[in-house]
């Protein structure tokens, strides 16, 4: 039983490691460095990297912002509750707002085309997962997080909320249209 | 007062029988909570197996929080101050310091679980583990945990001061052992977590009276999560402290080095409590720098010392095996190992488990850009079920099948079913995380009531596979409940019918270690005399392999999305 008993010689720090030790030690740490870089190399050459641009915001500004948007982009309405779609401005902007328990509106993007797509909330934390893609992004009340998004294939996407919002947090699925 | 030491007649380990007492009390109220914990898991369970839907999505939700609470928190903080005051006053071998002080902890913690229990099952606060504002919960729900907290930081400052009473009292001389610096490393850790915890809580308290206006939501969780992931840290060192516990005393196991062990433990206080933007990865308020540096615990070295005790603790069984004779092969030594034992067997998967499936899927699901692909998916608990409960959880259940005889002095009942305990669990849990993490990697939603979407305006199809794992889920999940209900029960059953042993002599002294017991056998040690570990070599390549494919596999995927910038 000996981790469980002070070290028997005093001084365990002069003791040597063995190589085996070492190398270990070495092969972990060399390999703790390349994850390290690997985080910093994305950023300069890859292609999925969370955007930072934030602007903060509340709950007035962000609804305000959103409404003018679907007002003058809007290009047909969904479903019995009458959804707008709604196709990004001339500058390629889009807004989506989350709420209890819904997300607003639904979006028509292009594929290949790059978007400027403005996120934010106005009551809880909800969770932005785009699927079938499987993409996931925190959406925090105050905060407008600008994500540029460059959809790569036509098709019908679902926006899951996948943070909890309380009861009909199952109930909130968003759309996205690419062409 | 006068202290009462007795020696047990089995392991030459020595308790005050005051801090005796204390860690029985502290180990049976984490069980209870494990309990209420398990009860709680097996409705989760059956509720998001979508093919069963037990609960309505109300209950569901408030089941979800206390099984969070009563798990992550409860119980695990629970037992692991009877680890503190074990590590601290029976293997320094000195009375425990302010015996009255560490009751205030007991009752304090008991009264704050049961708060934040009642504020939960009242139904105000379905808010979930991490109650991100501004979705409020009761008062109460709040202050139970703060009250909870406080009892644990003076649980805390008990274990510090019998580090100080050992040292003033000369119980032993030279350094504390190995497993008492894990424990105080586990202190340390916790004593950062519970600030933070407080630096949060305690205005979120003041908000939820209506004192406070408004609490940043961003802020919160960065926060909170100072709390809530440091707090698992705690049990990364409390366990780890463990692994090495049972391989000296299953093995009379000697760390490979002590310089090294000490080393890594002396990485995790520097650099576990950056964890919490493991969780604001996905964040808008934080700097790609910022998440950079802090997601990799400041360029990865918590993760290598991580890696380290991976290395170590086989390697420290794999010598003392050796030096017994088991040298044929790479792997003699391990398939000679006692595998019938449940201590060791319990604590071998809990290694594996942690390392292989928890570690691997940690660091991953902590990549900055990665994590997009799985944030606040099942990937999360697939993760967080392979560290805290594999890694955790059934390390403190394979210590219990010691502790029952040494600290509560009750034989085990059914030993056959002690010996299938930790294979039914620990496996039955490894299968449950990985099918977890694999409906994450499909897109499922953690804390999600219903993957039909019933209500919602429009349909959206999960693939076939993601159905075929939640049922997974579903299955391995029932398993592993009954492999946790079952150790509960062992566990009770021993300590309310095992077979009273002898508790050994009494003495009002400190009594150096008795002859003729594993501990004096192996009293002239240190670290082990340059024993070549080839088989726990192979081991660590293999771990690396995996660790590097797996995470290149990510990348793989992350280049197939959409582009975001």
């Amino acid at each position: 039983m000996s981790a469980i008993l002070p070290p028997s010689q005093r001084l365990w720090w002069k003791q040597p490691i063995a190589g085996q030790e070492w190398a270990w030690i070495g092969i972990a740490f060399v390999w703790a460095m390349i994850m390290f870089v690997m985080m910093v190399y994305w950023h300069i050459n890859g292609k999925q990297n969370l955007s930072n641009e934030v602007y903060r915001t509340t709950t007035e500004m962000y609804t305000a912002k959103t409404d003018a948007f679907v007002k003058e982009n809007t290009i047909r309405t969904e479903t019995e509750l009458n959804i707008p779609v709604v196709r990004p401005n001339a500058k390629n902007e889009a807004y989506l707002l989350a709420r209890l328990w819904s997300w607003y509106p639904i979006l028509e993007l292009e594929a290949g085309k790059t978007y400027k797509i403005h996120l934010s909330s106005v009551d809880y934390n909800h969770g932005f997962s785009l699927q079938p893609v499987n993409i996931n992004i925190q959406v925090i009340p105050g905060y407008e997080h600008v994500v540029k998004m460059t959809p790569t294939k036509a098709g019908t996407y679902a926006i899951v909320c996948n943070e909890y919002c309380g009861i009909g947090h199952h109930t909130m699925l968003g759309r996205i249209y690419v062409k | 007062m006068a202290t009462t030491y007795r020696t047990c007649p089995r392991t030459g380990l020595q308790f005050d029988l005051a801090a005796e007492k204390l860690m029985r009390w502290n180990a049976v109220a984490g069980v209870l909570w494990l309990l209420v914990g398990g009860i709680t898991a097996l409705l989760v369970i059956l509720t998001r197996w979508p093919a069963i839907k037990l609960l309505p999505a109300d209950q569901f939700y408030l089941i979800l929080t206390a099984h969070g609470i009563d798990m992550l928190i409860l119980w695990i903080i629970f037992f692991e101050m009877a680890v503190l005051y074990f590590a601290s006053s029976t293997l320094l071998r000195c009375r425990i310091a302010t015996p009255a002080l560490a009751w205030v902890q007991f009752w304090l913690m008991v009264v704050g679980g049961i708060m934040t229990n009642v504020a939960i099952f009242q139904g105000g606060s379905s808010v979930m583990f991490t109650s991100y504002v501004p979705m409020q919960a009761a008062p109460h729900f709040y202050l139970g945990i703060i009250l909870f907290a406080v009892g644990a930081l003076i649980g805390c400052g008990v274990f510090f001061g019998t580090l100080v009473v050992a040292k003033r009292e000369k119980t032993y001389t030279g350094s504390i052992p190995l497993v008492t610096f894990g424990a105080m490393t586990a202190a340390i850790i916790a004593v950062f977590t519970i600030a933070s915890g407080a630096a949060i809580l305690i205005p979120t308290f003041a908000w939820s009276m209506g004192w406070i206006k408004e609490i940043d939501a961003q802020l919160y969780r960065m926060v909170w999560w100072a709390l809530g992931h440091s707090s698992q840290q705690i049990n990364v060192s409390a366990h780890v402290a463990i692994w090495y516990l049972v391989a000296a005393v299953a093995f009379g196991a000697k760390p490979l080095s002590e310089k090294v062990s000490r080393f890594a433990f002396l990485l995790y206080i520097l650099f576990l409590q950056l964890a919490s933007a493991h969780h604001l990865l996905s964040d808008p308020g934080m700097s790609a720098e910022w998440k950079v540096l802090n997601t990799s615990y400041f360029m990865y070295f918590a993760v290598l010392a991580s890696m380290i005790h991976g290395f170590t603790v086989p390697g420290a069984i794999e010598a003392a095996q050796r030096r017994k004779g088991f040298t044929n092969g790479l792997f003699e030594w391990l398939r000679k190992a006692p595998w019938g034992n449940p201590v060791f067997s319990g604590m071998f998967i809990s290694l594996v488990g942690f390392g292989f499936i928890g570690g691997i899927s940690g660091v991953v699901l902590g990549t900055e850009q990665i994590n997009m692909l799985m944030h606040n998916t099942f990937y999360v608990p697939g993760h967080f079920h392979a560290t805290v409960v594999v890694g955790t959880t059934l390390a403190f259940m394979s210590v219990t099948y010691l502790l029952v005889p040494t600290l509560f002095k009750r034989e085990m009942i059914f030993p056959k079913l002690c010996q299938i305990q930790p294979y039914l669990y620990g496996i039955s849990m490894i299968v449950l995380s990985l099918v977890m993490m694999g409906a994450g990697t499909l897109g499922v939603s953690r804390r999600h009531w219903d993957m039909a979407f019933s209500g919602a305006p429009f349909q959206y199809e999960w693939p076939g596979a993601a159905y075929l794992m939640m049922g997974l889920t579903g299955i391995f999940g029932v398993i592993a409940v009954v492999g946790g209900g079952l150790w509960i029960l062992l566990v009770v059953g021993s300590l309310l019918f095992g077979k009273k042993l002898d508790g050994g002599a009494t003495s009002d002294k400190p009594t150096p270690i008795p002859d003729q017991t594993a501990a004096a056998a192996a009293s002239a040690t240190g670290s082990e005399e340059h024993t070549n570990v080839p088989g726990t070599v192979v081991l660590a390549i293999t771990l690396l392999v995996c660790f590097v494919l797996y995470y290149f596999v990510n990348w793989k995927y992350l280049s197939e999305v959409w582009g975001l910038s």
